[in-house]
């Protein structure tokens, strides 16, 4: 039995080892990488994204609850960022989940962004088709706590799932463009607060004021602590998942997204920190003006 | 990509006193490694799961309410349990005569109050390094 057989059979730690496999790139991942991709494309991917303390590790927590009581399993690959410094990281996701640790249907997992931007790991799609090939229902992905622009999510789930808390904002954050635009469901966490009602009609007043006819973008209200709302904004996901189950073509998608930011990491890696000749050469030429930046491009695609 | 050291630390039992774990978890991070934190209140079987879940390569505990050798009792056995071997370290308020008992049960290191934050790291690294040299 390999790692994926093991997996695929519901060993979870073959499931821990496998992540980690992948996560350093090491000889067995490409092996993983090959197993896969005949037995993914089944679960459903939610991303739950937002600012850094909307409370998005606790929204999940109290979502997998219903989700559980639905006899629905789930995958969670929680994303948080590692030190531009030392590399190093502190995961804190899952403490906030804790009251699922005693659950054979919940598996949860951190990563640690290690130096990629955009609010994922380089490895999170091929966690996501892990997961997917354990036979996880839903899994869930929490990117790290996201500025404006860290839209990578979008590409990655079905549904996204926008995470905001009142009073970080007024009604001119709420129309820039960036991560309010990926929301396939726009929540406003820690209703709870007097600014809360304030909050989410600034959500609803940018989400309308698109002149080209407005998205159909429903915005929940929740207080995760309490799980106040937290049945509307399931029932919401699930209404959205209705009209978009999972498809086969969602896999494909996630393996060329990965490619594509493990070739980058990797010619960054060369470029940035290496001590090849010929990429030196290349930057020499360039910067002598002897060399075009568009054929300086190619040339270093085939060194990577 | 490259191999790091995954640790988690964890508070176990009704102790609630984090300041130190908390700064481990801080010093640990800025020398590289990735600190999984489960907070407070945690069943020994509740970080087993989590530290396979993980793949961590370390469990690191702290107690200041003096339940460190029953807590750590409990994580041995849930971890012989479950068939993890990883290296267990424990700090905090822990008597230096209470030592040997829990190196005899299978802690790597115990770090006493007033152990410097270069030393933690030296030997968490120690330990790990030669487990993977190994």
């Amino acid at each position: 039995m390999n790692l994926v057989d093991d997996l695929t059979a519901g060993d979870r730690r073959a499931l821990a080892r496998a992540i980690s496999a992948v996560e350093d790139g090491g000889p067995e991942a490409a092996a993983v990488l090959a197993e896969l991709q005949s037995r993914v494309g089944k679960a459903a991917v939610i991303g739950f994204t937002g600012p850094p303390g909307a409370g998005k590790s606790t929204l999940i927590s109290a979502y997998i609850t219903h989700l559980r009581r639905a006899g629905r399993s789930v995958g969670v690959i929680a994303v948080d960022p590692s030190s531009p410094l030392t590399g190093g990281a502190v995961l804190g996701d899952r403490a906030r989940m804790a009251s699922h640790i005693d659950d054979d249907g919940v598996f949860i997992r951190s990563l640690a962004a290690r130096g990629h931007l955009g609010g994922l790991s380089a490895a999170a799609p091929f966690v996501v088709d892990l997961m997917d090939a354990a036979g996880f229902d839903v899994v869930i992905i929490e990117t790290v706590g996201t500025g404006q622009s860290e839209v990578e999510i979008a590409g990655l789930a079905g549904i996204t799932v926008v995470v905001f808390a009142p009073g970080l904002g007024d009604h001119l954050q709420a129309i820039k463009a960036g991560i309010m635009e990926i929301a396939t469901v726009l929540v406003v966490n820690k209703g709870d607060s007097p600014l809360a009602a304030a909050t989410a009609a600034h959500l609803y007043a940018a989400l309308h004021l698109n002149a080209g006819g407005h998205r159909e973008v429903p915005i929940v209200t929740t207080t995760a602590t309490t799980g106040d709302g937290v049945g509307d904004l399931a029932e919401t996901i699930a209404g959205l998942l209705s009209v978009r189950p999972p498809s086969p073509a969602d896999a494909p998608r996630r393996l060329r997204r990965m490619l594509a930011a493990l070739a980058a990491e990797n010619l960054k890696e060369k470029l940035l920190r290496g001590t090849n000749p010929e990429i030196d050469s290349i930057c020499d030429e360039v910067r002598g003006g002897r060399l075009g930046l568009a054929e300086a491009l190619r040339q270093l695609a085939r060194i990577a | 990509m490259t191999k790091r050291h995954r640790i988690v630390l964890a508070k176990m039992g009704l102790d609630c006193h984090d300041t130190g774990i908390v700064i481990v978890a801080q010093l640990l991070r800025d020398h590289g490694f990735e600190v999984i934190y489960l907070g407070l209140h945690n069943s020994a079987d509740a970080v087993v799961k989590a530290a396979l879940q993980e793949n961590a390569d370390a469990i690191g505990i702290s107690f200041l309410s003096g339940q460190h050798m029953t807590q750590v009792r409990l994580l041995i056995e849930a971890m012989a349990r479950q068939r993890m071997q990883v290296p267990v370290f424990c700090g905090g308020v822990v008597p230096r005569e209470d030592a040997a008992e829990l190196q005899k049960m299978g802690v790597a290191e115990v770090f006493f109050p007033g152990t410097l934050g270069p030393e933690v790291v030296a030997r968490v690294s120690g330990v790990l390094d030669r487990g993977r040299a190994a």
